[in-house]
């Protein structure tokens, strides 16, 4: 197990590496900050200056020695717009975006897996029609079309819940504050539309599957009530294609909440890395996607270290 | 009274391209410890049977007529949650194939104790555990602690085909139904598998059907033989009879396809043609096109004849 950890971690540092190469020589192509940064009126000593102090008036390689060697010593550089390390701008606006990623998660987990089994134990009944009608929608609508309507619906015409912002913040998340709450509940809803309609779907094709094996219907022979048969002996062999995806499209979530957080001004990472790929922010971009990459990694292998849980025949 | 008693039992499957009658009008009893062979080709409506018995139609199947009559209650009548508390416990049944019949991601002595726990109430998880160590001991299973906590894929097939028997006589019951329970295993466990399910049905007193399309199992193993043809029984009686006496033409042919000792003979017999489409039967007997015997009175279905304590039917058999 430690041997496996090790190699992950191994590996994963080697992923980070790659990562930071391609992004640093991306945003060396992509244009000159300085331009952007500089008053229109600025001298071209002032921008001689400014590109010496940024340290953006060196060759590409020199420059990325020098991003290494400060990565070595836990620091990825200074924000160009910001002026403070790059690390602490994106760490910042982390939590708004994992609070929203989180619920997002869990909301369509709680909801996406019991609709998906309802639909799948009865496909001919019309709730299973509804059900599937819905997830349909769910998968085929823009996020940003629903984020939309739904500020239509519940902030314009009815005024029921905010429309952009955080509100009230305690302890790094608006989930515990009421003022919070009412803040999150469109962003979750609008973020979770998509994941849950996918769920659902998995789950349903999972259970649908597994209900005709043959250890299912000798469950039900041997006399195991019907709900035991559907909740614990099938159920747990559908989990494993999904805790799969349920992975991969938690590490989306995080990573793409962008158009959430810009429908819902919602001062997360998203907002950042549009703002800072607009500025060539350098520093910014390069952390983040170091940051995310990080989570990418990290829930893999959260995953497989389920799957030895989920199923035996699987060992780390 | 008869422990089991199927009387003109009807099984349909109701699908797009028309009805399928699996099973159409089988009557058969069983006594009390007694082992009943059913035997005939793939399609012929025999595990269908079994799974009637225990009520394990699903959609778009369904049992349209008939009695099931077991120790005196018809089990067609009783809901599912009647029924479950029959199955597993007075009744249990044993598939075919024993890779498939255990839940890959539950241990054996979950999968074991589960069959217990859900049957006999005020049993503890000890008691539980301790009877399920003792019965893979029975059927011969080594290391019966260990395997407890193994799972299916750690165990060979005839283990796990031991594992499933093991289950199905866990709350000794009355009627076991095997459906083809060697069919999957290697020849050299075949005998094993089925030398020890005839000795533990006489041990726990279990009358046993045995589904096979194997006659020479079932005339090793039991006490009566059903033939089944089609989705209907074409001829019933003891061993001896069936076995060295047969009436129906199909039977006829099922015996001589078996090799035998003293035969010189290069090819083995087969009964030629193959057997009806289930959407598309014949009129008349359904055996009338690969009878050597067949002509213009086979064109109706011929009617029930008992000889000799034997029911057969066959317009050729006087």
């Amino acid at each position: 197990m430690l041997k496996y950890i090790l190699n992950r971690l191994f590996h994963s540092v080697i992923v980070m590496f790659v990562i930071s190469f391609i992004v640093f020589f991306i945003m060396f192509k992509a244009g000159d900050p300085v331009q952007l940064l500089l008053p229109p009126d600025a001298t071209q000593q002032d921008v001689i200056e400014m590109r010496h102090a940024l340290g953006i008036d060196q060759s590409f390689i020199k420059q990325y020695e020098a991003f290494l060697k400060n990565v070595a010593k836990g620091n990825l550089g200074n924000s160009f717009v910001y002026g403070q390390p790059a690390l602490n701008v994106v760490f910042e606006r982390l939590p708004a975006t994992l609070e929203l990623s989180v619920l997002a998660m869990i909301f369509s987990i709680l909801f996406g897996i019991p609709l998906g089994i309802i639909a799948s134990i009865k496909p001919k009944a019309w709730y299973s029609k509804v059900i599937m009608f819905l997830s349909l929608s769910g998968i085929s609508v823009p996020i940003f079309w629903t984020g939309m309507i739904l500020v239509l619906v519940f902030s314009v015409l009815l005024g029921w819940l905010p429309s952009s912002g955080r509100g009230e913040v305690y302890l790094f998340t608006s989930a515990f504050t009421w003022d919070g709450i009412k803040h999150l509940i469109m962003p979750v809803l609008t973020l979770s539309f998509f994941q849950l309609a996918l769920i659902l779907r998995l789950t349903r094709t999972g259970m649908m599957e597994v209900m005709m094996q043959d250890y299912i219907k000798l469950a039900t022979a041997k006399g195991v009530p019907r709900r035991v048969v559907v909740y614990y002996h099938a159920l747990k062999n559908s989990l494993i294609p999904l805790v799969t995806v349920i992975g991969i499209q938690f590490g989306q979530l995080v990573a793409f909440t962008i158009v959430t957080e810009t429908i819902f001004a919602w001062p997360g990472t998203g907002k950042l890395i549009i703002d800072s790929i607009q500025n060539l922010d350098r520093p910014i971009v390069v952390a983040y996607l170091l940051i995310i990459s990080f989570i990418f990694v990290a829930i893999n292998f959260v995953v497989d270290v389920l799957y030895t849980f989920i199923d035996p025949r699987v060992r780390v | 009274m008869a422990l089991l008693e199927v009387k003109n039992l009807k099984t349909y499957f109701f699908t797009r391209s028309g009805v399928i009658k699996s099973v159409d009008g089988t009557s058969f009893s069983i006594e009390k410890g007694e082992i009943l062979g059913i035997v005939g080709e793939s399609g012929a409506g025999k595990s269908i049977t079994g799974f009637s018995i225990l009520g394990l139609i699903d959609p778009p199947g369904k049992i349209v007529e008939g009695e099931i009559n077991f120790d005196g209650r018809d089990l067609v009548k009783l809901s599912q949650d009647e029924l479950q508390k029959i199955r597993g416990n007075e009744i249990s049944i044993i598939f075919q194939d024993p890779q498939t019949s255990l839940n890959p991601v539950i241990s054996i002595g979950k999968q074991l104790m589960e069959t217990i726990l859900y049957h006999r109430k005020g049993v503890s998880k000890k008691e539980a555990y301790n009877s399920c160590v003792e019965i893979l001991k029975t059927v011969g299973l080594p290391a019966a602690e260990k395997r407890m906590k193994s799972y299916p894929h750690q165990l060979s097939g005839g283990m796990k085909q031991r594992v499933v028997i093991a289950m199905a006589l866990l709350n000794n019951p009355k009627l076991l139904i095997a459906d083809e329970p060697t069919t999957a295993l290697d020849v050299t466990i075949q005998a094993q598998i089925l030398y020890l399910m005839k000795k533990l049905s006489k041990d726990f007193h279990s009358a046993l059907i045995l589904i096979t399309h194997d006659i020479a199992v079932v005339s090793q193993l039991c006490d009566k033989i059903a033939v089944m043809y089609a989705g209907r029984i074409v001829e019933y009686g003891s061993k001896e009879d069936v076995i060295f006496n047969p009436l129906h033409p199909y039977t006829k042919g099922l015996i001589e396809c078996l090799p035998k000792l003293n035969d010189d003979k290069k090819r083995l017999y087969q009964i030629p043609g193959i057997m009806p489409s289930l959407l598309g039967l014949p009129e008349g007997c359904y055996f009338k096109d690969r009878c050597e015997f067949a002509d213009e009175q086979c064109d109706v279905y011929p009617p029930r004849q008992e000889i000799d304590k034997r029911i057969v039917f066959c317009h050729k058999v006087k």
